[in-house]
């Protein structure tokens, strides 16, 4: 009790001192309304909810409020927050990288271009994974067997065609010479059953989150062929080391009401930056296991825009615009 | 051994004897709301468990777990408000018999088949759950194909004296509404006109509180009987009573029997679950009875209530199989579980009962104790939860209005979701005027989507061939029995008139 409260003061000091020093660089964030595109239990919910509970514990910010608008894949929350704009300054939308695929695919009219660009707070790298006993030992193996024979490779995913699990694995093939439109892609209900469609061996591999699958590796329940980070991270290699030129991260972020001041996204920049250092965040990063990936507005735009480019390609040669 | 003995100390502390039953009455209650089922309920208690050790937080979510689809069949029951997919099969028999009067009776059929469901099942998995993971990954998209198809058998139970047709047409009405929504198949949206709040389809309680309790309260104004004082005084007299009697507890344990052992093992499947499990089992019982007694299902039969409430809760315990064991939900509600989970730092897998004995037995235990006290709670309360049907009309018929929409809202925030709502109910209204009967298309609704992805799914697989039909033993052998199914009433008949011949 005394060692948190102890925690508690100097937090609240260190808070006090930032808020001096950077007063005259940005106003105070006092509260933050989250405006979530999905139901409750969902990644959106758990990321809002999450960073809400690390803002507030740790007193970087006042008052958090959360507010659940599923609909549309997002559209309905995102022609909420411009609609009501002049009185939503508080309020800030997660997302992630749908909010890029289902504008490419006209899902919704708008985009994140009409949205200010708060930043992107953590993010979490694609997989390729078989069984233990598969009879593909490694990427080299996988690639021999897809040049040989694309319809030979059925990969599975937790979502339906043209979203992230099909996109990614067909720019994994691409990247490495393949046509990404021979990529045969099998989709289930939820990554959980896309596991155990994989599992029961009627697919053989399975195109999922690192996160969803880490665990299941280390215990030598599944095997991951490779990841779609820069470098190889715990000792499972990147498909970049393997000699296969890809990278994808899917971020989770923040956006504000369009045309928000300047000076709100550099407060909230301040703040959510900041939040990274306090012991709350890294209680609720550990819990859910997370990486966390802080992009300030700016880098944040230029990701997005490099992710439009690549997935709007890559959906350009499967057809799908 | 010594593992289990370690989670039958854990489960029984006093501590997590409060928390299972805690868990449980939470449950019911947010289970009994229309709208709010056990995935709501889940995450209302998660922020609650994360002060805690990880049994008895994990103790807590699955007491609210069962309590929670416990409290569904209670809102099935009296008001016909299905809010959860697995108690749908409930209301086929349940409403019925508490439309008769009997809504004490039917509460108690139910919390004793419950009871026996969630008993035998946690007996399954306490001698048996590592070695049920197998079973879990036997089956593969096409035999998950057959099953649904198997499951549609159940629409039978309405086609009822010459409804044939018209159940029929209410079934395809069901799959035709499935359909609307992105195709996961192709990623293409269908039937959405456009218009951005039906890219996701059509939401299962939406379309369920629309047809039953909207359309059952709406079709009550319209008929609006006057009923005499002794009418009334008689339909209310057995209204809190809860006996049944020995002939029906003789007639109901085989059917419960049965339908737990089926709903633990459909239970135990990631891609069927407590809804296919309960359709199942009554279509099973149905086909199983007499002549004589599948008239009565769909009008109030106690095998028709008890079949799919010992299944449901049978399959619920059931489905820890592969979560536990291979961290696989099979559900949304055991998704929001695996969550709970991961944030108390467990990862559920093949190890988890040789790394966390206490915790792993220490929860199957503790679905013992928590249908005790599911029991031990809701009997007494009967009586006071039917009388809610006493209630007179201009009363109970706004409430039900009131409950259901607000129900759909909370899940969504969304209004087009209420618009949606008003429109199926009075489609639903004039459907029921002219004899259509509702079941069959919220069945055909709940399987078609399941049915469409297995199936395309298994054809993907077989590169466009339809060989896995008969060449998987499993498919091949479900659909064998459901051919049995649909002809034996035939074959019976052909019997009979045969029969009658030679007697001449």
């Amino acid at each position: 009790m005394k060692i948190s409260k102890v925690c508690k003061n100097v937090a609240l000091a260190s808070c006090l001192v930032a808020g001096l020093v950077t007063s005259s660089v940005a106003s105070k964030v006092e509260s933050i309304h989250f405006l979530i595109p999905g139901g409750a239990g969902g990644g959106w919910d758990g990321t809002a909810r999450g960073v809400g509970e690390a803002l507030k514990k740790s007193g970087l910010v006042k008052k958090t409020s959360f507010e659940n608008m599923s609909g549309g894949g997002s559209g309905k929350a995102i022609a909420y927050i411009i609609e009501t704009a002049s009185k939503s300054k508080n309020t800030i939308l997660v997302n992630s990288t749908p909010i890029v695929i289902r504008s490419l695919q006209g899902v919704f009219p708008q985009s994140f271009r009409d949205l200010s660009l708060v930043a992107s707070v953590i993010a979490d790298y694609q997989v390729l994974v078989v069984r233990p006993d598969s009879k593909y030992k490694n990427w080299n193996d996988i690639l021999k067997a897809f040049k040989k024979d694309p319809r030979s490779v059925k990969i599975a995913g937790g979502s339906s065609r043209g979203s992230m699990d099909h996109l990614v694995a067909a720019q994994i093939f691409q990247a490495a010479g393949g046509d990404p439109k021979t990529v045969r892609y099998v989709p289930y209900d939820a990554g959980g059953k896309a596991l155990a469609g994989m599992l029961t061996g009627e697919v053989d591999v399975l195109s999922t989150g690192f996160g969803e699958v880490l665990d299941k590796h280390k215990k030598g329940q599944v095997r991951i062929i490779g990841v779609t980070s820069k470098k190889s991270i715990e000792g499972i290699p990147s498909f970049k080391s393997m000699g296969t030129d890809v990278f994808f991260a899917n971020w989770r972020g923040f956006f504000g009401t369009p045309n928000l001041s300047k000076k709100r996204i550099a407060a909230l920049n301040v703040v959510l930056k900041k939040m990274y250092d306090t012991p709350e965040w890294e209680v609720v990063r550990a819990r859910n296991g997370w990486t966390n990936l802080y992009q300030s507005s700016s880098e944040f735009k230029t990701f997005l825009e490099d992710q439009e480019k690549t997935i709007g390609g890559l959906m350009k040669d499967l057809g799908f615009l | 051994m010594d593992g289990i003995y370690e989670g039958i100390t854990t489960a029984l502390t006093t501590y997590n004897i409060l928390m299972v039953s805690i868990g449980c009455f939470a449950g019911t209650f947010i289970g009994m709301l229309p709208g709010l089922g056990p995935i709501s309920a889940i995450a209302l208690m998660i922020p609650i468990t994360y002060g805690m050790e990880p049994s008895s937080g994990l103790i807590l979510i699955a007491g609210v777990y069962y309590g929670a689809i416990f409290g569904g069949s209670t809102s099935s029951i009296l008001i016909n408000a299905p809010g959860v997919a697995g108690t749908v099969a409930t209301s086929f028999d349940g409403y019925p018999l508490a439309k008769k009067g009997y809504a004490g009776k039917a509460l108690a059929i139910a919390a004793y088949s419950s009871f026996t469901g969630g008993t035998i099942a946690a007996v399954f998995l306490l001698f048996a759950a590592p070695a049920l993971a197998k079973v879990s990954l036997s089956f593969q998209s096409s035999d998950y194909f057959a099953l649904m198809v198997l499951g549609l058998t159940a629409v039978a139970a309405f086609a009822g004296k010459g409804k044939f047709l018209k159940a029929a047409i209410m079934t395809i009405l069901g799959l035709m509404l499935a359909t609307v929504g992105t195709d996961a198949d192709s990623g293409v949206s269908r039937y959405t006109f456009g218009n951005l709040d039906l890219i996701d389809g059509i939401s299962f309680l939406l379309l369920a509180m629309a047809a039953f309790a909207l359309s059952e309260a709406l079709m009550n104004v319209i008929e609006n009987k006057k009923m005499s004082k002794e009418e009334k005084e008689a339909l209310n007299k057995d209204i809190g009573n809860l006996t049944v009697t020995k002939e029906e507890f003789k007639e109901m344990a085989p059917v419960v029997g049965r339908s737990s052992v089926l709903g633990f093992f459909v239970g135990v499947l990631p891609g069927a679950g407590a809804t296919i499990a309960s359709f199942l089992a009554y279509g099973m019982e149905r086909s199983l009875s007499s002549v004589k007694d599948k008239l009565m299902f769909g009008k109030g039969s106690i095998k028709g209530l008890a079949a799919p409430e010992s299944a449901n809760n049978a399959a619920c315990s059931g489905s820890f199989v592969p979560l536990l064991t291979l961290g696989i939900p099979g559900s949304g509600t055991t998704a929001v579980i695996l969550g709970a989970l991961i944030s108390y730092g467990i990862q559920p897998g093949p190890t988890m009962y040789t790394e966390q004995p206490a915790l792993f037995w220490s929860v199957i235990v503790s679905m013992y104790i928590g249908n005790i006290v599911l029991l031990v709670l809701n009997l007494p309360l009967i009586p006071y939860i039917a009388k809610l049907l006493a209630m007179p009309k201009q009363l109970l018929t706004p409430l039900v209005i009131f409950f259901s929409l607000i129900g759909v809202y909370l899940v969504t925030f969304n209004t087009f979701d209420i618009y949606m709502m008003v429109i199926f109910s009075v489609i639903a209204v004039g459907l029921r005027l002219i004899d259509f009967p509702m079941a069959p298309m919220i069945l055909g609704f709940i399987l078609g989507g399941m049915m469409e992805n297995n199936l395309r799914r298994a054809l993907t697989i077989s590169d466009g061939s339809l060989n896995f039909l008969w060449e998987r033993p499993i498919t091949a052998t479900i659909l064998v029995i459901t051919i049995l199914m649909l002809i034996s009433p035939l074959i019976s008949q052909f019997f009979s008139a045969k029969i009658k011949e030679e007697d001449r």
